[in-house]
């Protein structure tokens, strides 16, 4: 089978689990962002996958070899630092082209495909330039294209974006993307921020404390949250209380929302529901009755922060549908259930 | 970061003790000597103001000629050798984890409280043929009897190796400690073997740090005079050794001097030429 499989990995350093019975499958050609807060094990994860880790058990199949125990440098794969990790004593085209010379290609063909990745990263004639003097991005760039030299069957990114400022990073993610459409090469990155995450990838995986708590689509990840901690680390979420009363019926807050049932059996629960689907109307049935105690206009977006039940709910609008409240006004907060996750206890 | 350059003065203030120190110690001595090397030795008494070039032309026979290539070669061979050793041992002694870093350079520095008659002392007993490690040796099978390995040239190579090998480390230690381990990994994603990312990407990051490790070994290496005593023969002896000679028990301090403001310049040229060749590659 192409692609990337890894099956049931394990990790650990002494006593504690970095990464603890991961399995995950990458099909080939895919973008996969591997998401979590520091401390999770996602970089042990890539580093295992490039052959920088030796997993304690379990095994790492690429296209249906056993790579578990290949040295890295026998991994065909192309791989981006945090630190970037550019060479400083060789200049930009000798960077690039040092896959090829270990690999004993001719002069004639390493500048030539120096010169084709130079094109493809958008710095063409900056071969002979020394890598002190580029650019954060510029940098960036280079670390790509080094990585890509061989054309490797995985690209590995670490990070790759955190040091660059928030405009170049947001352009550098298109940038990368689009990329790896064009070159069609499966292409795992690790980064703590989900904007990132949703921006690129075909697959989010979600990890916390060393497991991963969900894969799927970047939206679906972000419409249907598997649990509360997957709910508040992608985006912003809110997490309410839900109450069966004994009719079945549903409520959150003490008001009633037909349509949401929860879990067959259980009298709780927590429900999430995203910011941008909360409405408001007036205080009254079917809504829950809150005080508006902030409203942050960002121009672009209106937050609303209203308490209600000894809760903080968060709705962002538009400027065009821009509620028409002020703080300290008594409203009701109308959570459409279609828009409602009932989240795993 | 860029500083301000100094303007006033008073911007200069804090460098005038270490300035005042320099001259006191180093600047007026060294003076002195180079002045006492044109004056004229008298043999019933010390020597007399004078300018004449005798001492300088007595240096440039054979004999001391030969002596200070000899000398240059050896502190050089010392340098080179401690690098070899230091630098491969300093890269894997990082890789280890802290407490036994620790313990390592904890070790070597009890090493430098050895003063250099103890190391040559302990050297010579080591060589020696009656408790030597020949005796070892001979206990596994390996040689039949033991044999005295000084005085040799290579036993006074080992004393001096040894002596200056915990500078080496030392001076080594901060640089390697400070390397990315990344650029390593970046060199092994992209094929190249662990040995060969060393070559490839270690050894090239720290040139800076190696020419200027040389060339502190090389100078500490020059100005030994115990060790090829100890544990050389007199084809062994360094131009300290003559120095020390000429100036001590053959109370001729005119010529001493010339020799040692020979051995000081010649040691200058030597290290200006490797910075300045150094510098021509990095400019490439």
């Amino acid at each position: 089978m192409p692609g990337l499989s890894i099956n049931s990995i394990t990790k650990r350093f002494a006593d504690f689990a970095a990464v603890d019975d991961v399995s995950l499958s990458v099909p080939d050609g895919k973008f996969v962002c591997l998401l979590g807060p520091s401390g999770c094990g996602k970089t042990t994860l890539l580093r295992m996958i490039a052959g920088l880790e030796e997993p304690t058990s379990g095994a790492i199949v690429l296209d249906g070899d056993d790579i578990t125990r290949v040295p890295t440098h026998r991994r065909n794969l192309g791989m981006v630092f945090q630190s970037l990790a550019l060479f400083p004593h060789l200049s930009v085209g000798e960077n690039i082209a040092y896959a090829l010379r270990i690999r004993g290609a001719s002069k004639d063909d390493q500048r030539k495909r120096v010169e084709e990745l130079l094109a493809m990263i958008h710095l063409p004639g900056f071969a002979d330039r020394p890598v002190a003097k580029l650019s954060g991005g510029q940098r960036q760039r280079v670390a790509i294209a080094r990585a890509l030299a061989l054309s490797p069957k995985l690209f590995l990114l670490d990070e790759p974006l955190s040091a660059l400022d928030a405009k170049l990073r947001e352009a550098m993610q298109v940038e990368l993307r689009q990329l790896q459409q064009r070159l069609g090469i499966t292409t795992i990155v690790v980064t703590h921020d989900q904007r990132e995450a949703m921006t690129m990838a075909d697959l989010v995986v979600v990890m916390g404390k060393g497991k991963i708590l969900q894969a799927a689509s970047p939206i679906e990840i972000y419409r249907k949250p598997a649990d509360a901690f997957v709910a508040d680390f992608i985006g912003i979420t809110n997490l309410l209380p839900a109450e069966a009363d004994s009719a079945g019926r549903t409520t959150v807050l003490g008001a009633a929302v037909p349509g949401v049932a929860l879990p067959s059996g259980a009298a709780k629960a927590t429900i999430s529901i995203r910011p941008e689907d909360i409405h408001f109307a007036k205080p009254g049935a079917g809504a829950i009755p809150g005080t508006v105690s902030f409203v942050r206009d960002l121009g672009g977006t209106v937050e609303t922060f209203v308490e209600a039940g000894g809760t903080t709910i968060v709705a962002v609008a538009t400027p065009r549908e821009r509620p028409n409240v002020s703080v300290g006004e008594t409203i009701g907060v109308v959570l459409p259930p279609e828009s409602c996750v009932v989240l795993q206890p | 970061m860029r500083r301000e350059p100094a303007r006033a003065l008073a911007d200069y203030t804090p460098l005038f003790f270490p300035a005042l120190m320099l001259i006191v110690f180093f600047v007026v001595p060294f003076s002195i000597m180079i002045a006492v090397s044109f004056f004229k030795r008298n043999p019933a008494g010390f020597y007399t103001p004078d300018f004449v070039f005798d001492n300088y032309a007595r240096f440039l026979t054979a004999f001391f000629g030969s002596v200070l290539g000899f000398s240059l070669l050896l502190a050089i061979l010392v340098a080179v050798c401690c690098v070899v050793i230091a630098f491969p041992f300093t890269y894997l002694l990082t890789k280890r984890s802290r407490a036994v870093q620790t313990l390592w350079l904890v070790g070597l520095l009890s090493v430098l409280s050895l003063s250099e008659v103890i190391i040559g002392f302990a050297w010579s007993t080591l060589f020696s043929r009656t408790a030597g490690i020949t005796n070892l040796f001979v206990a596994i099978g390996l040689m039949k009897e033991p044999v005295a390995l000084l005085p040799s040239f290579w036993a006074v190579l080992t004393g001096m190796v040894y002596q200056a090998l915990p500078y080496t480390i030392l001076v080594l230690y901060p640089a390697l400690v400070r390397l990315d381990p990344t650029l390593l990994e970046a060199a092994r994603t992209l094929g190249a073997s662990p040995v060969r990312a060393f070559f490839n990407v270690v050894t090239p990051a720290l040139r800076n740090t190696i020419v200027a490790t040389l060339i502190m070994v090389f100078v500490f290496a020059l100005g030994s005079y115990l060790l090829p005593q100890i544990l050389g023969r007199p084809s062994n002896w360094t131009l300290s050794v003559l120095i020390t000679d000429q100036a001590i028990y053959q109370s001729n301090m005119p010529f001493a001097a010339a020799m040692a403001v020979f051995l000081v310049l010649i040691s200058l040229a030597l290290v200006g030429l490797t910075l300045l060749v150094g510098r021509k590659e990095n400019a490439l």
